[in-house]
């Protein structure tokens, strides 16, 4: 086989286009997000698959192709369906559905018009992506390429201009002007802690040290985050280019590309993006004939959350445990191997050509004064529109969740959305008109994190969200430091006598004094954010602290040993519909017969609250009150089912 | 080339490179450590050692047993900020290495400098006490003066643990050298001079630790 080295800019510009010419203008795409593990679970590979069987049995070969991508975003209406280059927009797609979409829209560009997005409020229907407002409100610079590309064909990221700003960097470009570049964007890590990428840059390129190495963090960990997954299954070139510049610009020929084990799509996906690099001389000696040479490694995690932190994860790669170190010296100036080193997240990377491509003046101008850029979230809870988001920086986390997220399920109301995982806090509704600004969500007491972002309604208890974050941290902290481990182990005592009705005066005296102990004591950073959940709960909703320790009560009606569940029989019609799925036969009653609960045997799972139909509301949560006495055995219904 | 810093208000002229805690030994200025060992490696992992530095205008909590001293640094050995650290650390830790409700050694003294109230989380302490505070000396000094490696860390976050590796531990009959580095007690008092008996890796992996 021929070589398939590309030698000179030149070159790479020529495949670019040849690619681009390639494709025929009148061939439909029909994209589907097989590369993305989630994609896969909810079914997107038996529907590729009946695509490329009905394509090929209506002869539609020449006609429309299968691209295989990565997230597309929306993932609450998974699997999707995108045909280009309409743009049009199939919703929750079925393998039977599939030879409809061929015999009407591939071959006669006719919509199928009930597999399209229906607004729930309006009830109109959308088209297209961009009709759509969960697609409407968002500014996808880094992840709109996803649905475009097959992540295992380098040519579909050369087709679209990739590589070109490693072309740019290299051949018009001082290293000195790349850095320069990078500085004046702004850019701010990705990864939580939002440190100027340019100054680590600088930092790293101006320390001394023969060896200087570039890494690619994908440790990503917190709950309902899978942003970084999504761009390293679904663009892993977009990062390699990024990197290679960023080592262009530092003086670094050697770089690793940590990816967390629990990915194995997006190692996968990273392995063949750097297979397929190295053919093409894209990574290797003498890149594109500049005299610049650069090798990069995979290292595949050993699946703890703490080895994200950067001290930890150069461990890791160093064949140790990876469990962070003390970090008095920078890991700029001495890093993986006690050698400079420069360490950034996935998004940070891929934002990299972007800035290189179209300038910082761009990309300045979109943002905050003290943010630039964009930033993509994963949007998870109680939201209508669950998925991936991509939102310039500065939109308000209202937009967010209204606008884009399509609001609380079921009408009900917001309470508070928790940002940054178990390093970050919850933010209450009041301050939902806050821009989204690395600085603004710290002033509320959590921060920016990674990006993951889960909505919370009233039906969820603060004092069990901090909870669940503190056990969290308890199993992945690594144990090393005293205040982080024992601070963990008592707050989560503390807390789960809190939640079980069991709380003291004076508990939430201890927690606010373990907390400020971790803050000021840990050896990294997961033991000095980890006591924030509880914090920033306790900052906004010490009330329903206060109520589970005083009163027994748990004002979310959440706490299971704090609440119990009653039938009224005033209300109840004796539909028998609760009695039918109550899993464990607590609820007695028949026709005409009011129904009540053995409390003895309830087991809370909420089952009887959510069957009861709304119109009648019968099953009530109580929750720090007394438990009316239940109806007399036979009593008869007193309430007329309205039709 | 040495290096000017205060500690504690005193004038110190200390080597450069070495750490506050060394700097502050040598200006006979006690700073307490419970995993710091003169023959080892800083750990740091402990944090009784905490110190408040100033430099360059900017105040910080920083262990001194790992952290450099630098030329004009301003260190605070005690404040009531290190003091409530090593209180809470203290009272935070004696659950787990009580025996019988009380302290011993150095965790004792401490608490009674620091107004420890060593009984405080007791009631909420419910794991298994393993009278074992992880300071890590007995697996360092086996990694890096014995060079046995016979000792290790298992498991993570409040399951981390200290365990003997038994096809290791063949030397540790007449070894024995991290019986009297153990700041609980716990090693010569469990061992029964048959050190990985009770104590190893397998006995980790049932459970039993």
């Amino acid at each position: 086989m021929a070589s398939k080295r590309i030698s000179s800019a030149k070159e790479l510009e020529q495949l670019g286009r040849d690619i681009a010419s390639k494709a025929d203008p009148d061939k439909r795409i029909v994209s589907i997000c097989t590369m993305s593990v989630c994609g896969q679970s909810r079914g997107s590979g038996a529907i590729a698959e009946r695509f490329a069987e009905e394509i090929r049995r209506a002869g539609l070969e020449e006609k429309a192709e299968v691209r295989q991508t990565g997230c597309q975003g929306f993932c609450e209406r998974e699997p999707v369906v995108i045909i280009f280059p309409e743009g049009f927009y199939y919703v929750n797609v079925e393998p039977d559905d599939v030879p409809e979409i061929v015999s009407a829209t591939l071959s006669k560009g006719e919509l199928v018009e009930r597999l399209l997005y229906t607004d729930p409020t309006t009830g109109e229907r959308a088209a297209k992506e961009s009709d759509i407002p969960f697609y409407s409100h968002q500014m996808p610079i880094v992840f709109g390429d996803n649905r475009r590309i097959n992540p295992r064909e380098i040519d579909d990221y050369i087709g679209l201009g990739g590589y070109g700003a490693l072309s740019k960097a290299l051949f018009q470009m001082s290293p000195e002007q790349v850095l320069d570049e990078v500085k004046k964007s702004n850019l701010r890590g990705r990864g939580g802690g939002g440190f100027p990428t340019g100054r680590k840059w600088e930092t790293t390129r101006n320390a001394s040290g023969e060896t200087k190495y570039v890494l690619v963090n994908c440790d990503e960990g917190d709950p309902g985050a899978y942003m970084d997954r999504s761009i390293m299954e679904g663009n892993p070139h977009s990062v390699l280019e990024g990197l290679l510049i960023g080592a262009y610009a530092i003086g670094s020929h050697e770089g690793f590309i940590y990816v967390r084990d629990e990915y194995p799509l997006a190692y996968d996906n990273t392995i063949q993006a750097v297979k397929q690099a190295e053919e093409y001389g894209l990574i290797g000696e003498n890149i594109l004939g500049s005299g610049f040479d650069f090798r990069v490694s995979v290292h595949r995690g050993a699946g703890a959350f703490v080895s994200g932190e950067s001290t930890a994860l150069m461990n890791a790669i160093e064949g140790r445990v990876g469990e962070p170190r003390m970090k008095y010296i920078r890991t700029a100036v001495s890093g993986l191997k006690g050698m400079p080193t420069c360490l950034n997240n996935v998004e940070t990377w891929a934002n990299v050509p972007l800035i290189i491509n179209r300038g910082s003046e761009w990309f300045n101008s979109i943002g905050t004064e003290g943010s630039k850029g964009t930033k993509i979230f994963s949007l998870v809870g109680k939201v209508n529109n669950t998925g991936l988001v991509e939102v310039p920086m500065g939109m308000t986390l209202r937009q967010l969740v209204y606008d884009i997220g399509g609001g609380i399920p079921q009408g009900n109301k917001l309470k508070a959305v928790q940002t940054g995982g178990p390093s970050g806090g919850v933010i209450p509704e009041q301050y939902l008109d806050t821009p989204i600004d690395f600085d603004e969500l710290t002033k509320l007491g959590s921060m920016m994190g990674s990006g993951g972002m889960v909505v919370m309604d009233e039906d969820t208890c603060m004092v069990d969200t901090a909870r669940y974050f503190i056990s969290f941290c308890c199993e992945e902290s690594c144990g090393q430091c005293s205040p982080c481990r024992e601070g963990l182990r008592m707050l989560r005592e503390i807390l789960n006598d809190i939640c079980e009705g069991k709380g003291q005066e004076g508990d939430i005296e201890a927690i606010e004094d373990i907390a400020e102990v971790m803050q000021d004591a840990s050896l990294c950073a997961l033991g000095g954010t980890a006591a924030n959940p509880a914090l920033t709960t306790l900052k906004y909703f010490r009330d329903e602290y206060e109520a589970h320790i005083r009163e027994q009560r748990c004002p979310a009606q959440a706490c299971q040993a704090l609440t119990c569940y009653y039938i009224d029989p005033a209300l109840c019609t004796a539909c028998l519909i609760c009695r039918r799925n109550c899993p464990t036969e607590a609820i007695y009653g028949e026709k005409g017969i009011v129904h009540w609960i053995d409390q003895e045997k309830c087991i809370k799972c909420d089952t009887c609250f959510q069957v009861c139909p709304p119109r009648f509301s019968a099953v009530r949560r109580i929750s720090g009150e007394p438990l009316p006495e239940p109806p007399a055995p036979g009593t008869r219904v007193t309430r007329e089912e309205k039709g | 080339m040495t290096v000017e810093l205060q500690i504690d208000g005193k004038e110190v002229r200390a080597e450069e490179g070495i750490t506050i805690l060394e700097a502050a030994r040598e200006a006979g200025i006690a700073i307490p450590t419970l995993c710091y060992h003169t023959e080892l490696m800083p750990h740091g992992t402990c944090r009784i050692c905490s110190v408040e530095v100033e430099t360059r205008g900017r105040m910080r909590t920083v262990v001194s047993c790992g952290c450099s001293v630098e030329q004009g640094m301003v260190v605070k050995t005690r404040s009531p900020r290190i003091d409530r650290i090593r209180k809470t650390l203290i009272e935070l830790l004696a659950p787990t290495t009580a025996v019988d409700g009380e302290l011993g050694g150095q965790m004792k003294k401490l608490a009674r400098e620091y107004g420890a109230d060593t009984h405080r989380f007791e009631s909420r302490f419910r794991d298994r006490p393993t009278r074992c505070i992880l300071c890590g000396q007995c697996v360092r000094y086996c990694d890096e003066v014995v060079g046995e490696h016979a000792i290790g860390f298992m498991g993570r976050g409040v399951d981390r643990r200290a365990v003997f590796f038994p096809e290791k531990a063949k030397a540790c009959v007449t070894c024995q050298a991290c019986f009297n580095l153990c700041p609980t007690g716990k090693i010569p008092s469990e061992t029964d001079f048959v050190v990985f008996d009770g104590f190893s890796v397998d006995d980790y992996l049932a459970g039993e630790l």
